[in-house]
């Protein structure tokens, strides 16, 4: 099979070159599925008979669950990619995937407290699916800061990709670990989506805005990942050939 | 002659714990910590024996995480300054098996301490006796975890500025399963139910950091000397 694809992949001026031709067949895409699907999901699909227009959130609020813990397993194996075959663009996509990783499950916390106000009557409830989400972040919050704080960006690029390997192992254990507390310490939560029971209706505004998140944080990335080339390239000679053409 | 791997962990893990005991108040200090904070608790919350027996588990469980991780940044510390971390590394000993030996050291010095002083506070907060040894057994295991996993950010945060704040944010989040199943297990045996399940859960994850945690100290610790 031939890699020569892959090869070229890890050269900087290629990916800056390639990124900065995708950027916009991702982005675009990602506004107008956004627009379709919030569409979608704040007018065309029917209030739930139980949960009104509360449950409208979920549009939102599950979609930047999902990602969040997307974007840390697409940083682990970028990290991964970095420190197994020393492929400093891999280290720069980790680098520039945490921080939006971070803000995903920002949004996924807020959003989730804002359903919470209707739903529980309180801000906050130590439910299992919010508390693993808050030490998500915590995780990020660790990798952002151990980055800040080496100042060689070499070492940076390498210590937080073995922390970045660190943290997805413990996820699942401290996914689980966080079901099986919350089992114990207090019942069913009131109210949960009944699993199979949501209307289509209700289902394609949602699939839609996975979809649309998903691609919305491909484009993202990819100017994110850009600018730390242009960081990190900033003495290269491609780079100066390339912003006076 | 080449030294063997086990004569070289020997060896480390016997130097180490010699000059943790010429350092006494390094032993000391984790120990006085943990008693202080226990002492908190009656005085924030109430005297009454009842009350702080229904969260004792939560409170030497939380106490002896925040306590064990006092000493988690001198781990490499010295090592680093004086060299001796370089020659580690230059030695042709696995790296991986130096770093467990170390670890081990720093759990006897720093991690048994707490085990054995456990069932002492506990009794202040009105433990049963017959929770002492799941208290014990849990905390063992527990301070054994936050070793392994705080080796590998005293080896990511090695000669960094504020590193040792910077620590806590990196091992407290990867040691709450621990704590969910260690402090379980206490609640557990202080109402007289059998504590076996979440015990051997925490086995399980002492067993896997034991494990894994050598293999990423070695990859933090030559990254950190590049």
């Amino acid at each position: 099979m031939n890699w020569t694809w892959f090869h070229k992949l890890a050269s900087p001026p290629h990916f800056y070159r390639l990124a900065g031709r995708i950027t916009p067949w991702l982005g675009w895409p990602a506004f107008l599925l956004i627009v379709v699907g919030l569409y979608g999901g704040l007018v065309l699909a029917p209030p739930d008979y139980q949960q009104g227009d509360a449950f409208r959130i979920v549009y939102v609020h599950a979609p930047s669950a999902w990602m969040s813990m997307f974007i840390y397993g697409t940083m682990a194996i970028a990290a991964a990619i970095g420190l197994i075959w020393r492929i400093k663009l891999a280290h720069a996509v980790a680098a520039a995937a945490a921080p939006v990783g971070a803000w995903f499950t920002f949004v996924a916390l807020v959003t989730g407290s804002l359903w919470g106000r209707p739903m529980w009557g309180t801000w906050w409830q130590w439910d299992a699916r919010l508390t693993s989400e808050l030490i998500l972040l915590f995780l990020y919050l660790g990798f952002i800061a151990l980055r800040a704080s080496i100042d060689d960006r070499e070492r940076a690029d390498r210590a937080s990709a073995v922390l970045a390997l660190v943290g997805v192992i413990n996820l699942p254990i401290i996914h689980y670990s966080v079901y099986w507390w919350n089992t114990l310490h207090q019942g069913a939560t009131i109210t949960k989506f009944g699993k199979p029971s949501i209307t289509f209706e209700m289902l394609w505004p949602l699939l839609v805005m996975f979809v649309a998140f998903k691609l919305f944080f491909g484009a993202i990335l990819m100017v994110r990942v850009r600018g730390e080339v242009l960081k990190r390239e900033r003495d290269a000679s491609w780079l100066r050939e390339e912003l006076t053409r | 002659m080449q030294t063997s791997i086990t004569q070289a962990m020997a060896l480390i893990y016997r130097g180490d714990l010699i000059l943790a005991f010429r350092r006494w108040e390094q032993i000391a200090q984790p120990v006085v910590f943990l008693a202080m904070v226990t002492t908190l608790v009656p005085l924030a919350l109430s005297p009454e024996l009842g009350e702080l027996r229904e969260i004792a588990g939560g409170v030497l469980w939380i106490a002896a995480l925040l306590a064990a991780l006092l000493g988690l940044e001198f781990l490499y510390r010295t090592d680093h300054a004086d060299g001796t971390l370089e020659q580690m590394l230059l030695s042709g000993q696995p790296l991986a098996l130096i770093a467990l030996a170390k670890t081990a050291a720093h759990w006897t010095a720093s991690g048994l301490p707490l085990v054995l002083v456990s069932p002492l506070l506990a009794v202040g907060l009105g433990v049963p006796a017959n929770a002492l040894v799941v208290l014990m057994t849990s905390l063992a295991l527990g301070t054994g975890i936050l070793s392994s996993l705080g080796a590998v950010g005293a080896a990511l945060t090695l000669g960094l500025r504020r590193g040792s704040v910077l620590l806590s944010l990196l091992v407290l989040p990867l040691a709450m399963p621990a704590l969910i199943f260690g402090a379980r297990a206490v609640d557990m045996a202080i109402h007289g139910e059998v504590a076996r399940g979440p015990l051997l859960l925490l086995g399980a994850m002492f067993v896997l950091s034991l494990t894994l945690s050598p293999l990423a100290v070695a990859a933090s610790l030559k990254i950190s000397q590049e």
